[in-house]
């Protein structure tokens, strides 16, 4: 079994459940490769006894007759998800070897589908960032071009995935953390609606946006890992959606209604927000996604020229609101009841000063003086609440977007993946990379990212995916239509 | 708008930052940079639009739940206090506050 590091999950829960490996031994096989391949800063954290004991676990409960999509397929978690039995850091100093008491819900989701823990996954510091250089332990790295990175918040997920050092990973999107570096890598990976998987134990960095979701090698894989990590949360998470659990699965490899085999998405209108096709997006971008999109017209699809006319104000919107609700979760950080303390100091509040300086990295610091600034006496209303009344012009450009198209469709990311070390002095560049997540967090909406082909020096490119609310099964259906006359998503970096 | 270099540390004390003359600095050049492109927003009209805090209040009404005021979990203190940085017979230390 020297090659279960190239199957996806449904392949490895096949092979676990009809015997021809077990969990045990693919944790095993996942963790040494995990760690042969260290240098690409995938993961921050192994507890191999403990993953052990969950793979042994998941057999026993195979051996008692026990079936089910996850049952033993060994996971890796991005280390905004608490879990106990490995440090929990948010990538973070200020979390630095942090045991926490309790599972985060999605976490405790999963283990009860029978999957199994390989580690947690490097992340920028408190989900901050787009290109995982903001990680206080270390920069991840693209297997696709070592020298670049692998985009952000959710780096770590995304490598991991890439180099078949997990058949699937836990993600969080909050401006856009699974879709932009799911896109850098040639990864599949969902954030469903806000409010479908609980926020519980996961890390607060904005939460009124904060989303998990699944990242794996195909759009049936990211619905098998939704179906288990979603559902409401009503004691824990106020902002759950009580709404049932869904089999996010149930229409992959159907045609869509009305539609035949041979073209399954006839019928589909895909929207094309002109905003996402202009002078801001690469051309070796958009030529990928151009093609991914003629791939759509075969399948059935028709193309229909829509506006978000608000795009470009989702920069200011989001990097208002975010810090915003940053500011405020991240003054639990006070030195006293868990983190990070300063050695030396004068009093309580130099105390507060210097652990708070000392832990948290630059990144997040700027974010916590943004946000306490626009949250401060007298400008509340100038930035917080003008910022939320536009953020609701901008949800409501999406329904009215969505009454001429069933899905949305553009590049999930302006460019390709960049080289490390090149926009770390310019924190506003890295904010304007966003501009094509941004809207669909803002609103809310399921969005994805598929791989899309290849740019210019053969680098990932993203088609991203966007529906209405709750339609995370038509998402995915859409999705898996592309990936059942595509390959794309079956490259992998060379080496890997 | 423009921040200032007083504006600066006003906000770093309001969010119990130190922040190091040197770093004020930096940190001013890049917040003026960011507010710039923040400037845009004062355009919109946003008069009589309502704010949105849950983003699927914009299809369907959204109520926060609120769940009973009783102690739903187990007392946990061990485990609770075990990352705190400094405990004593079940009770976080602090600096002398009170003189």
């Amino acid at each position: 079994m020297s090659d279960l590091h190239q199957w996806g999950v449904a392949e490895l829960a096949a092979a676990i459940a009809d015997k021809k490996t077990s969990s045990v031994e693919a944790a095993q096989a996942l963790l040494a490769r995990a760690r042969q391949h260290q240098n690409l800063g995938a993961y921050l954290s192994f507890n191999e006894d403990l993953t052990l004991a969950q793979a042994k676990a998941a057999d026993a409960r195979i051996a008692a007759g026990e079936r089910g999509p996850l049952l033993g397929v060994p996971l890796a978690h991005k280390d905004i998800f608490v879990t106990q039995g490995f440090p929990s850091t948010a990538g973070s100093k200020m979390l630095q070897g942090y045991q926490s008491p309790f599972d985060a819900t999605v976490v405790a989701n999963l283990a009860k589908a029978g999957a199994v823990t390989l580690g947690k996954l490097n992340c920028d510091e408190f989900a901050m960032g787009g290109s995982n250089e903001n990680s206080a332990y270390f920069v991840a790295r693209n297997p696709w071009d070592t020298a670049r990175v692998p985009g952000g918040s959710s780096g770590g997920s995304a490598v991991a995935v890439a180099a078949r050092l997990a058949p699937a990973v836990t993600g969080t999107d909050t401006g856009g953390s699974i879709r932009q570096p799911a896109s850098f890598c040639n990864v599949t990976g969902i954030k469903p609606t806000y409010g479908r998987c609980s926020r519980y134990g996961m890390i607060a960095f904005a939460s009124s946006l904060d989303q998990a979701g699944p990242m794996a090698r195909s759009a049936a894989d990211c619905a098998t890992l939704l179906t288990a990590m979603a559902g409401p949360d009503i004691d824990r998470d106020s902002t759950s959606l009580d709404h049932p659990a869904e089999d996010y699965s149930r229409l992959l490899g159907s045609p869509r209604e009305g539609a035949s085999a041979a073209q399954p998405l006839k019928g589909l209108r895909i929207g094309l927000p002109k905003e996402f096709f202009g002078e801001g997006c690469a051309p070796d971008v958009l030529a990928a996604v151009r093609g991914a999109l003629a791939e759509y017209e075969k399948l059935g699809a028709t193309l229909v020229d829509i506006s978000l006319p608000r795009t470009e104000l989702s920069i200011p919107v989001y990097y208002i609101i975010a810090p915003a609700e940053a500011s405020s979760n991240l003054s639990r950080f006070d030195g006293v009841k868990f983190g990070h303390r300063a050695a030396q100091y004068e009093d309580l509040l130099d105390m507060y000063k210097k652990s708070r300086s000392e832990g948290f990295g630059p990144e997040v610091q700027r974010r916590i003086m943004i946000g306490t600034y626009v949250l401060s006496h007298g400008y509340y209303d100038a930035y917080y609440l003008k910022a939320q009344q536009i953020r609701r012009l901008i949800a409501q450009d999406f329904q009215d977007a969505f009454a001429q198209c069933d899905v949305i469709a553009g590049p999930a990311a302006p460019t390709t993946a960049w080289k490390i070390g090149d926009k770390t002095d310019d924190p506003v560049a890295n904010y304007l990379a966003d501009i094509f997540t941004l809207p669909a967090s803002l609103a809310g909406l399921p969005g994805m990212s598929v791989p899309a082909g290849f740019g210019a020096g053969h680098l990932p490119v993203g088609l991203q995916l966007i529906g209405n609310y709750f339609q995370e099964a038509a998402l995915l259906q859409t999705a898996h239509a592309f990936q059942q006359t595509t390959d794309w998503h079956f490259q992998s970096p060379e080496g890997f | 708008m423009s921040l200032t270099l007083s504006d600066i540390g006003r906000i770093a004390h309001l969010a119990r930052l130190e922040m190091p003359p040197a770093e004020a600095e930096r940190m001013l050049t890049q917040l003026n940079g960011f507010f710039d492109i923040v400037e845009q927003m004062k355009a919109v009209d946003t008069t009589g639009v309502e704010p949105l805090a849950h983003p699927t209040a914009v299809i369907d009404h959204v109520s926060l739940r609120l769940r009973p005021d009783v102690a739903s979990e187990p007392n946990n203190r061990e485990a609770n206090q075990k990352s705190a940085p400094a405990v004593e017979r079940g009770l976080f230390l602090v600096p002398k506050v009170i003189e």
